[in-house]
């Protein structure tokens, strides 16, 4: 029998996520519940992560008419369904071989990456597309696109990531033997990235890695930050000074709310840059069906489109974007489908553009209440959310309930997640997880939920914090 | 740039079939050339030859994606069953929420219980079971955990030569060693012990041997293991300490008499506690081959047995880390170790496709070895399972040297050649291993009976052309 210590020790390195405490705990209340127990709550309400069906939006009609005309072609003889929607079907089943949806979907299908091309070129104003590979996800993206980048050697491969970030960019570097090395958001000015503290982190991380990459996400996550136009010259200006890859996570594109500004690619602010930098610096970015408005997160699709990679470079993208790779049609036609959505004349288009705006206005209404709420208690503050589907607030702890964390071998932001979850069954991620400033304390969680769940988890939430702050005073 | 992928190469869908599509868009566009269709053979792709789904499948599966259609008087009621239980598992009742990242605990459970029904009884825990983005993603998955070590103690991975590329090309990427064992073509593609040990003694002077991979029905040869090799591979695995992997996505895909379908796991339990509590084994199945060949919708499991916990753990992180398989997929698999009973509505249907479907293959493998078998300069093995066949060709010394003079494979060169002039597309050998000085090609059994008919005879035609034009 293999033991532990045969195992490849990247895969031991990688940190287990601190909520998997929380997730088997929850999964233990819902049972106790269920067997009639008494608690101060009815149910578990888990915010912990922004999987919106999971909090109960409701898929898009059309998207779901589509493929389930896709999957079983019958429906073609439904007069249940709109024309629009069977003549997409139409379209998207001759694009796949054998006519079926159970076939290989050539990920480098002309059809495909038109269409994606053709997005990209309405969005950013008229430029064309780069190199695009349609994927399984933004994270394979992510790690697929590292695979080709990261060396093992005596000196790591690293890459700059944003704190507060995600827990599985981490992970995923960890896993191949790479460096994550941060660079801290600033949290007084709204999580906005600040170009000093980029040098500051390269100058860092040059000490102990070989840094090839920065990883941006924009809109922020879990921070919420919506990036200037600005912020992102500064950036890819800096990125040009000291020839690294830019990697741009941009899946939450679709979730912008500040009234300051609105989304823009790096893609098109790089091209209206204009040369040198248009033509020079190396840029990945990566979209999905998982977030946003469509929130397909269970059928794992994205793409991701390069930018000005050497040939050799390119070559070597093109091998491992190939391997392994099936992106799953369902996923894939997905995708289509919010990049290609109905338009105004289409018989589908009033009930998804309501659908839409209903989704919409309520992220609008979550981002406004959840401000409002933790605001209003004392020792929680929160920046205003821009964009993205997260909120990360500042929890301001009171000593004795740090010591308490510190006894029990936690760290404070998981300790008062452990027991907001027993105490209110509320289910919020612990800052730790995605990063922060040592000292400080956070806790992360969703307004990509109905908005009578997110009042109801406010509601739980001041009850709680009102009575641990009294507690531990 | 990371040196390994530079060594990564994936034959299946190589330059050949980047040819085979400019090929297909000249045609489309009104080019003469010599042939009026390209036949593709070279993808284990079943739906893109005209394959047709299950339609219970189907049924379930759009059900799940619109659930309105429950009110749908067109739609039978096991199949409304079905889909309303697997939905009730899912986040928010919807296929768009992520799963847990071992795969939904239904369907798991499900797994298990087609597991041990198929293995006579052998007990299965849901636990051992991951649900997985098709089979490919479990083999590298546990290749990924497996491989350590550095230069003489680096892990090294036994493959079956003729391979499937996905094995060698995922071992070069985690830049493990790969170490090759010969199926012996005159034994009917059959895997010999001894030879076993010799890839192994061999090997063990530069690397660390650590796992032995064999597919059972197999890609490319379609030999199907009797129980006694199975038997003798477990014994050599546990005398040697090496974890097996049983890629057996091919399990329903049994053709020839006297052949059948026995998984490692039931072997392994009925060879007694010796061997039952201590040989680590991961076996492999998938939504994409039998008689299903749903490849797009990515279903997969692994299983695995005998894994010490601390090492589970370090598996179930990894899982956990790519988030989830597609959901659709695991609804799929569900169904597949799941299928309509006997009184059920869609019953009789079910068996009336799947039957069809595994009839019509065997068919084509028959088919295929005894045509292949006519000409002169290709010997066929019979086709006792999987979904291809992999002849020998005898290539003249003259298409060898100009093949070798214009930096081509020799197989290589005849298969661009079919190609060009006949707009077959098939995969030669050499992107799967073959022993030194022989050629082969890969042809998939998949094309429908008439087409296949057309492509066996133009193949017999080329052969035989090719064969006066190089002598």
């Amino acid at each position: 029998m293999s033991a532990l210590h045969e195992i490849n020790q990247n895969v031991r390195n990688i940190k287990p996520l601190v909520s998997s405490v929380l997730t088997r705990r929850a999964s233990q209340i819902k049972e106790e519940l269920r067997q009639g127990a008494k608690k101060p709550y009815k149910d578990v309400i888990d915010i912990c992560w922004d999987d919106s069906h999971r909090a109960g939006v409701k898929p898009l009609s059309f998207v779901r008419q589509v493929l389930a005309t896709c999957i079983y072609p019958q429906l073609m003889k439904s007069d249940r369904l709109p024309v629009d929607v069977k003549q997409r079907a139409q379209t998207l089943l001759r694009g796949c071989n054998g006519g079926s949806v159970g076939s290989y979907a050539d990920t480098d299908t002309a059809e495909m990456i038109n269409s994606i091309s053709a997005f990209i070129k309405r969005r950013d104003g008229g430029a064309s597309a780069g190199d695009i590979y349609v994927t399984p996800g933004s994270l394979w993206s992510l790690t697929t696109f590292l695979t080709a980048l990261v060396n093992r050697g005596s000196l790591r491969t690293g890459v700059l990531t944003p704190v507060p970030g995600h827990c599985t960019t981490i992970s995923v570097l960890t896993g191949m033997g790479a460096v994550a090395a941060p660079y801290h958001l600033s949290e007084e000015h709204g999580w906005e990235l600040n170009v000093e503290e980029l040098r500051r982190a390269l100058e860092s991380a040059q000490r102990t890695c070989n840094p090839v990459a920065l990883y941006i996400i924009n809109p922020g996550s879990p921070s919420g930050h919506v990036q200037s136009r600005a912020s992102i010259q500064e950036v890819i200006r800096f990125v040009s000074e000291n020839k690294l890859f830019l990697l741009a996570n941009e899946v939450y594109q679709d979730c912008v709310y500040g009234e300051k500004r609105g989304f823009v690619s790096y893609k098109r602010v790089l091209g209206e840059m204009g040369p040198p930098f248009a033509d020079t610096v190396e840029l990945a970015s990566f979209h999905s069906v998982s977030k946003g408005l469509t929130g397909e997160s269970g059928l794992r699709c994205g793409y991701v489109e390069l930018v000005n990679l050497d040939p050799a470079v390119k070559r070597c993208m093109a091998t491992v974007f190939s391997l392994n790779n099936c992106a799953p049609t369902m996923g894939q036609i997905a995708l289509d489908l919010m990049l290609n959505p109905p338009q105004p004349g289409d018989p589908s288009y009033p009930l998804y553009e309501m659908e839409t705006q209903n989704i919409w206005n309520m992220l609008v209404h979550n981002v406004k209440r959840a401000f409002e709420v933790i605001n209003g208690l004392p020792n929680f503050c929160c920046q205003a959310v821009e964009g993205g589907t997260f909120t990360f607030p500042r929890l301001h702890l009171p000593p004795k309930a740090i010591q308490r964390a510190k006894d029990m071998g936690l760290e404070p932001d998981t300790f008062y997640c452990i027991r907001l979850l027993e105490e209110a069954g509320l289910m919020a991620g612990p800052g730790c997880e995605n990063g922060q400033k040592d000292g400080t304390y956070h806790i992360r969680f969703s307004i990509m939920t109905t908005e009578e769940t997110m009042e109801e988890a406010l509601r739980r939430l001041s009850r709680f914090h009102t009575q641990f702050t009294k507690d531990f005073a | 740039m990371n040196p390994t992928v530079k060594k990564v190469e994936y034959a299946v869908r190589g330059p050949i079939v980047t040819r085979a599509m400019e090929l297909e868009k000249e045609l489309s566009e009104g080019v003469k050339k010599p042939f009026s269709e390209v036949i593709k053979a070279n993808i284990g792709d079943a739906h893109a030859m005209g394959q047709q789904p299950i339609t219970f499948f189907r049924q379930v599966l759009a059900l799940c994606s619109y659930p309105q259609l429950l009110n749908d008087s067109t739609f039978p009621e096991d199949a409304k069953s079905r889909a309303r239980r697997f939905l009730q598992s899912c986040g928010g009742n919807s296929i768009g929420a992520y799963s847990n990242s071992q795969g939904i605990e239904y369907v798991r459970q499900n797994v298990a219980r087609y597991i041990k029904q198929r293995d006579g009884g052998v007990p299965c825990d849901p636990d051992d079971i991951y649900l997985t983005t098709g089979a490919s993603d479990g083999i590298v998955t546990i290749l990924k955990l497996l491989v350590c070590g550095e230069g003489a103690t680096r892990t090294g991975v036994m493959i079956s030569i003729p391979q499937y590329p996905l094995y060698s090309a995922a071992l070069a990427e985690l830049d493990a060693v790969q170490i090759n064992y010969y199926l012996n073509e005159e034994k009917c593609w059959s895997l010999d012990i001894g030879e076993l040990q010799r890839a192994l003694d061999e090997a063990r002077s530069h690397c660390n041997p650590r796992a032995l991979c064999i597919i059972n029905p197999g890609n490319p040869t379609g030999q199907v293991q009797s129980r006694r090799c199975i038997e003798d591979v477990i014994r050599f695995a546990a005398k040697e300490r090496l974890f097996l992997m049983a890629d057996e996505v091919y399990q329903d895909n049994v053709y020839a008499d006297g052949c059948q379908f026995h998984s490692f796991k039931k072997v392994l339990f009925e060879m007694g506690p010796e061997y039952s509590n201590t040989v680590e084994l991961a076996s492999f199945h998938s939504t994409s081959k039998c008689y299903m060949g749903e490849c797009g919708f990515r279903g997969g499991y692994l299983e695995v047995v005998n894994m010490d916990g601390e090492v589970k753990d370090q598996l179930t992180k990894l899982e956990s880390v790519r988030l989830c398989s597609p959901v659709p997929g695991q609804a799929l698999m569900d169904l597949v170790v799941n299928p309509p009973q006997p009184g059920e509505p869609s019953y009789d249907n079910f068996i009336k496709e799947r039957t069809a479907t595994l009839s019509a293959l065997a068919e084509k493998a028959k088919l295929t070895e005894r045509m292949l078998n006519t000409v002169e300069g290709i010997r066929c093995n019979p086709v006792q399972g999987a979904m291809y066949s992999f002849p020998r060709i005898t290539i003249p010394e003259k298409a060898v040297k100009e093949a070798v003079d214009n930096g081509h494979k020799p197989d290589m060169f005849y298969c661009m050649t079919l190609l060009e002039e006949t707009g077959i597309c098939l995969v030669p050998g050499s992107g799967f291993g073959q022993k030194d000085g022989t050629y082969h090609f890969r042809m998939t059994i998949l094309p429908p009976a008439d087409k296949l008919k057309v492509l066996l005879s133009k193949l017999k035609e080329f052969h035989q052309k090719f064969t006066k034009q190089y002598a």
